[in-house]
């Protein structure tokens, strides 16, 4: 597994080509004063957006994943940074790096094995029955034909193969 | 315009089937054409899936897509995030060839191909642009009087530029079908903030996310309102389940009951709160329910 540090060039060069918007960054702040999560949590996503271009330390940084994507900062942006997608882009690098929660390796497991990321429980096939409805929905729980395309599919995709790195690294908590 | 395929999604069916039955209670009963989508799976989740990998988010949404392409019909969805995967995949596959091209390679090893020739909804946005409120007020048999705290949530409005539902600093479209059934949409602080669930955060960082639902509530609380009212059983979820595990982390009960669009319409239709599964919510409310039934 190649090192998410910032003697990793090639690594770098990808970054600072997916996140070359960031640069227009000004630093006004705009998007930070805007954000809910940053209001209750350590994310500073005008920091995020600072480093995004310049060090792979940013992939490590457990800030990313406390962003709840509410699009706020994007919003009001006044470059008209796609603040949003940066942040999709680096949470995948990461991914691609190694770099998993723990319970998001969970809910991938859930979506390989059930082809739903919150599958059914006994308590609400019994709900579902008193409400009238059929005891599984009519979605891939119901079908086995269906969830095999859906497993083809993430197979096709090497998305389990992401999975295989699970526990080698985590988010850090501070990285500067 | 096409019919409607209902697309349920993970949450719905599995954690709050009541959404599920109110919503084909509601569409039955306003004669809308919504056949179920049969064979769909999990969007897949934007906060989580689309943030791990472009590849395998882009090729499960592309699949519950085409199932409805298939059908000829237009996919509804009563889920911020089904909406925001499904509607955000859609456009992209529509516009840009490389991805369309790459989806569609993985598509045909399972026997199927993306088109592009269907539109992805939004019950809210549906119901407001193709309906209207005056036409939702003539179904009612129970006008509601009761104070509403409405929550949009973020991926209905956002990204703006995509959505094209008008202000989303301040919009207006959810709270004319709920004052359509009799009742107030009251205004409140942070009335279009984050409810803290997305982006993965609620999976992963739960003691992070439910401080942005802590202050979510305790905005609403103060408004002095009889329920919640969501478009999106994550929210939902978020604000009815997170309010008992906010009372287990820190003493303090909100103690407000939380409904689904569909629930609230329900009810205005003549439904019982029972039909609607208004009562398999965590937080109960006997209050409320007395409240609109006697009215
Ligand atoms: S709002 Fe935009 S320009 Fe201002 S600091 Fe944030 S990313 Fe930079
Ligand atoms: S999208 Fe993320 S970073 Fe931007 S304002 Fe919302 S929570 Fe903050």
């Amino acid at each position: 597994m190649p090192e998410t540090s910032s003697s990793d060039p090639e690594l770098l060069n990808r970054l600072k080509a997916a996140c070359k918007d960031t640069l227009k960054c000004m630093q006004c702040g705009v998007c930070s004063g805007s954000c809910p999560s940053g209001r209750h949590t350590a994310l500073n996503i005008r920091r995020l957006v600072r480093k995004a271009a310049r060090t792979t330390d940013v992939l490590k940084d457990e800030q990313l994943w406390m962003c709840t994507t509410c699009y706020n900062c994007q919003e009001r942006c006044p470059r008209d940074i796609d603040i949003v997608d940066v942040v999709l882009t680096l949470r995948s690098m990461a991914v691609h790096e190694g770099i998993m929660l723990a319970e998001h390796t969970k809910v991938s497991e859930l979506l390989l094995e059930y082809g739903h990321a919150v599958p059914i429980d006994e308590e609400r096939r019994k709900q579902r029955v008193e409400l009238g409805l059929e005891e599984m929905p009519l979605t891939v729980h119901k079908y086995p034909d269906d969830l095999k395309e859906v497993r083809s599919l993430l197979i096709s995709c090497g998305f389990d193969s992401l999975l295989d790195n699970k526990g080698k690294r985590n988010a850090e908590k501070e990285t500067i | 315009m096409k019919g409607l395929s209902l697309f349920l999604g993970c949450v719905v069916p599995n954690r709050y089937p009541g959404i599920e039955m109110a919503t084909k209670l509601c569409l039955a009963k306003m004669d809308i054409d919504c056949v179920e989508l049969k064979g769909a799976s999990c969007c897949p989740a934007p906060g989580v899936f689309r943030s791990f990998d472009t590849s395998s988010w882009l090729a499960l949404a592309a699949r519950n897509i085409v199932l409805s392409e298939e059908m000829d019909r237009d996919i509804l969805t009563i889920c911020n995030g089904c909406f925001s995967t499904l509607a955000d995949a859609n456009r992209i596959l529509k516009n840009d060839p490389v991805l369309r091209e790459q989806t569609n390679g993985h598509l045909a090893k399972i026997g199927r191909e993306f088109r592009g020739n269907i539109e992805v909804r939004h019950i809210i946005e549906y119901l407001h642009k193709e309906v209207g409120p005056d036409k939702v007020r003539s179904f009612i048999e129970r006008p509601l009087n009761i104070r509403v705290a409405v929550h949009y949530g973020c991926h209905l409005l956002k990204p703006s530029r995509e959505r094209e539902l008008g202000s989303f600093e301040r919009p207006e479209f959810f709270d004319e079908l709920i004052e359509c059934l009799g009742a107030t949409s009251v205004d409140y602080p942070d009335k279009t903030e984050c409810c803290g669930a997305g982006g993965g955060v609620r999976s992963a960082q739960r003691e992070d996310s439910l401080r942005l639902a802590q202050h979510k509530l305790s905005r609403i609380k103060d408004a002095n309102i009889d329920c919640i009212v969501n478009a999106c059983p994550f929210c939902h979820m978020q604000l009815d389940a997170g309010q008992e595990e906010i009372r287990q982390r820190t003493g303090i009960i909100y103690n407000i009951p939380v409904l689904h669009y569909t629930q609230l319409l329900g009810l205005a239709l003549g439904f019982s709160p029972d039909m609607l599964g208004i009562n398999l919510n965590v937080i109960k409310d006997n209050k409320f329910i007395g409240k609109v039934e006697n009215e």
